[in-house]
């Protein structure tokens, strides 16, 4: 018998994927607004397929202004597979009538997303020097898919971040002199407009599966794509929060002018540096905003988990950076 | 101060205990969320030890600022509100040496490992009581 109702949907849902499902499946860490599951099927052959469920955690209500549903986000990947971006295929969108809510199966690529053990481990060092490079290439890509394919995105410039974002921040109650000050500086600052491109929205160590000897395999996390500042993404990438105490400016593993570099190869629309810093100064924001609205989620009940109540001690890490960054 | 223990030998005890005991025997998610628990007992330890000198070196900084007395909460919020009416400029030193103080401060107890407070610090930051650490 399965012990849990998600065991006993993914053993119904199974057949339709191919096999049987080989034992229960392993809720993953990390992914902090969504659960992710690790399940293995035993096919036909007598092999084993190694999957993922990408699931909104039950109880959870998605805000629409803020997230992608996880079909807009299965819809993206299947884009940018399209588009030459290394992601996890998706192999079933799940529907009412499977029992699991709102989400979706992939393949479960081989690597490691932990953003301190790319920055850090030996295992890794052959394939850091070319990731900043590759990640810039691999943003071109999906900064060049075609407008007019996407589904339904919100549409997000840096004024319209700084509202949003900053709107958040009020109805949090909380009050910081340092988020005052910089959504005011921000906002004074806000570079005129580029032609917008969808941004995945959270490009950044941690997401990116990277593999030993194969570098960048997979780009996941797909729930925060909008339309906007090609800039943003790359700016999201260095945020100091994403280097995991690696020296190097981009998720800790590389150089600015590598990451633009591989942009230009790519394809992509050059990006002043100074650009790229604006950005990554309005992510420091954004993130500890997002802090704030996690904690909030911990302080309303919502979510019990001292993981929850935790993060809200992760705002002042983007405080000091925005001091580094702003003063 | 109550003793015999104090609350950072009864912080540290239950510490241990999650390390050596407990974490041995998650797997997964539940390993990850004992180190979380972990890391939040080290925080409590170190707000025990730098918290009330932290509020009242933010407090004085904030009368000089502000030109008035009051409770830490209140003069914070009335900073907030001067920064975003334009009432203090965002560039002025006397604001910007407060907000690095503050921050610098508190990553100190949320996270002293953290690679911005170094960068803080080379960048001639002192904390609140004027130490360059």
């Amino acid at each position: 018998m399965d012990s849990t109702p998600l065991d006993a949907a993914l053993r119904k849902l199974a057949p339709r994927l191919g096999g049987e499902l080989a034992g229960p499946a392993r809720r993953l860490s990390g992914g902090a607004s969504q659960e992710t599951w690790a399940f293995d099927l035993t096919t036909g052959g007598g092999k084993t397929r190694r999957l993922i469920l990408r699931k909104r955690p039950d109880g959870l209500e998605r805000d629409p202004d803020r997230t992608a549903g996880l079909d807009t986000e299965a819809a993206l990947i299947r884009l940018a597979e399209a588009a030459g971006a290394p992601v996890p295929g998706v192999v079933h969108v799940c529907e009412p009538e499977d029992g699991l809510g709102e989400a979706y199966v992939m393949a479960r690529i081989e690597g490691e997303t932990l953003g301190r053990r790319i920055v850090r481990d030996e295992a890794f060092a052959r394939v850091r020097p070319g990731l900043a490079y590759r990640c810039g290439e691999v943003l071109a890509r999906i900064h060049a898919i075609t407008l007019a394919d996407l589904p339904l995105l919100p549409r997000s410039d840096a004024s319209a971040e700084l509202e949003k974002y900053e709107e958040i921040y009020r109805r949090s109650g909380a009050e910081r002199p340092i988020f005052e000050l910089a959504f005011k500086r921000l906002r004074r600052q806000a570079p005129p407009e580029l032609s917008p491109v969808l941004v995945h929205g959270d490009f950044r160590n941690g997401n990116l599966m990277i593999h030993p000897e194969h570098g960048l395999t997979a780009v996941l996390d797909w729930e925060l794509a909008h339309v906007g500042d090609r800039a943003a993404d790359l700016g999201w990438l260095c945020v100091n929060s994403w280097r995991f105490g690696g020296d190097k400016p981009v998720g800790g593993f590389g150089d600015y002018a590598d990451l633009l570099a591989g942009y230009e190869a790519g394809g992509g629309e050059p990006v002043a540096l100074e650009r790229l810093l604006y950005w990554q100064t309005l992510g420091s924001l954004k993130w500890g905003v997002m802090c704030l609205i996690m904690y909030g989620a911990y302080a309303s009940g919502g979510d019990p988990s001292v993981e929850r109540a935790m993060i809200g001690r992760r705002v002042s890490e983007t405080e000091i950076d925005l001091v580094n960054l702003l003063a | 101060m109550i003793s015999h223990p104090t609350s950072a030998e009864l912080l540290d005890a239950v510490s241990r205990f999650l390390e050596q005991q407990v974490a041995p025997q998650m797997k997964d998610r539940d390993a990850f969320l004992v180190r979380v628990a972990v890391n939040a007992l080290a925080t409590v330890k170190r707000e025990g030890g730098a918290g009330a000198a932290m509020e009242t070196g933010a407090s004085s900084r904030l009368v000089d600022l502000l030109g008035h007395d009051g409770c830490f909460t209140d003069l914070n919020r009335e900073l907030c509100e001067a920064i975003r009416a334009g009432a203090i400029p965002d560039d002025s030193p006397e604001l910007l040496a407060h907000l690095r103080a503050s921050a610098i401060d508190q990553i100190g107890i949320d996270q002293p490992n953290y690679s911005g407070l170094k960068q803080a610090l080379l960048a001639g930051g002192t904390d609140g009581a004027g130490r360059t650490r």
